[in-house]
């Protein structure tokens, strides 16, 4: 069964791919700067939507032209958050792309798994430990050996 | 394994959304403070842009917070990105066309971004789509000569001069009686270009601390990566 594809299907499927398509590079990509790319595209699905949601039919923007009686306006609220989320955006994206540049710079790759391997290395190296090799094998000894059930005295004397 | 557990997540995360847009009713928002402002916003705040009487009247402190976020942002990545270094020898100037494109569209650019920074009570624009104008304004040239540089401290100055404007605006309303930042109407002229009380001002501190604020983080980028 295939709906009619109407103009509000249309926009609604736009809105909810991109913000799927946007989610899902974040999860999926392994180079940084294209995680970045990915946000953005979420981004404006979702600003998409936010906008969708203030939508009345036959509505004209949420400004005057004349005074006297009023045609019907669309919602001017979430059009206000949108100016507001485009904003925070753009200097989201900076940050991150001046992060990213700070990353290339000192590790000469931007691809995230070889990010991670050397970060980990950098920071054993810094705190002088091993490295963490294994996520699953016990960090090296335990830290005290267990104690022998005879010398346990609750009094805390021994004798 | 990884990529599975992603697309799993994604393809979730859009059957979510779907389900919930089917639900709405598409083109009849249950929202009813919007129609609230509608019919109150040009008696209340005197803008006929109705959007610029929420963002700078209903919705002023959020406005506020907003700028300081973008102001964090932008203070983080200069702090990320540590001093400045010479982009000299690195890049090559930009041609002939380039150079004089950048020269005659500058004052245009201006003229564009303030104009739309003093109308955005009373059409489509306003502080902050002004102040992108504004930045890309003092960004082209800096793409046409990449050995020019932006002087850093000037635009803090100018940054830092609107933010606090903004708020001696907000204090302005406060010592006459009223709440913080709520909209001063000093007389009844909708619909002209002096009217609406502080919003144009508000909007004009708005427009110079974005765009002093995106054209230092720009040059900012541009100059770090040109060291390379």
């Amino acid at each position: 069964m295939i709906p009619a594809l109407t103009p509000e299907l249309i926009l609604y499927a736009t809105a909810i791919g991109l913000t799927t398509i946007g989610l899902a590079g974040v999860v999926l990509s392994v180079h940084l700067f294209r995680m970045v790319l990915s946000l953005v595209i979420a981004e404006a699905g979702v600003n998409l939507m936010l906008v969708l949601a203030g939508y009345r039919w036959d509505a004209v923007a949420p400004i005057l032209t004349s005074l006297g009686e009023q045609p019907a306006m669309v919602d001017p609220v979430p059009q206000a958050m949108v100016l507001t989320a485009i904003v925070i955006g753009v200097g989201v994206q900076a940050l991150a792309v001046s992060i990213l540049i700070r990353i290339r710079q000192r590790y000469a790759t931007l691809d995230r798994w070889e990010v991670a391997e050397r970060m980990d290395a950098d920071i054993a190296a810094t705190a002088g430990t091993p490295r963490d090799v294994s996520q699953e094998a016990p960090l090296g000894e335990r830290p005290l050996p267990p104690i022998p059930a005879k010398r346990v005295d609750p009094s805390g004397s021994e004798s | 394994m990884g990529n599975l557990t992603g697309l799993l997540f994604a393809g979730g995360l859009g059957f979510m959304l779907l389900a919930i847009a089917g639900g709405l009713d598409f083109g009849a928002p249950p929202m009813l403070i919007g129609s609230a402002i509608q019919a109150q916003a040009p008696a209340e705040t005197g803008a006929t842009n109705i959007v610029t009487s929420v963002v700078l009247g209903y919705r002023a402190i959020d406005t506020l917070g907003e700028l300081s976020i973008l102001f964090a942002a932008a203070a983080s990545a200069g702090l990320v990105l540590g001093r400045r270094h010479t982009s000299a020898g690195t890049q090559t100037e930009g041609g002939f066309i380039l150079r004089t494109g950048g020269g005659i569209l500058f004052p245009l650019m201006m003229t564009i971004g303030f104009y739309i920074i003093f109308h955005g009570h009373l059409t489509p624009g306003g502080g902050f789509q002004g102040g992108v104008i504004l930045a890309a304004a003092f960004f082209l040239p800096l793409l046409a000569r990449p050995g020019a540089k932006l002087h850093h401290s000037t635009l803090s100055l100018i940054e830092g001069f609107a933010g606090a404007s903004f708020i001696l605006v907000g204090l302005l309303a406060l010592a006459e009686g009223k709440a913080f930042l709520q909209p001063l109407l000093i007389q009844d002229t909708l619909g002209q270009l002096f009217s609406a009380g502080t919003l144009p001002l508000l909007y004009l501190a708005v427009g110079l601390k974005v765009g002093a604020e995106l054209a230092s983080l720009l040059s900012r980028l541009a100059q770090t990566e040109a060291s390379q």
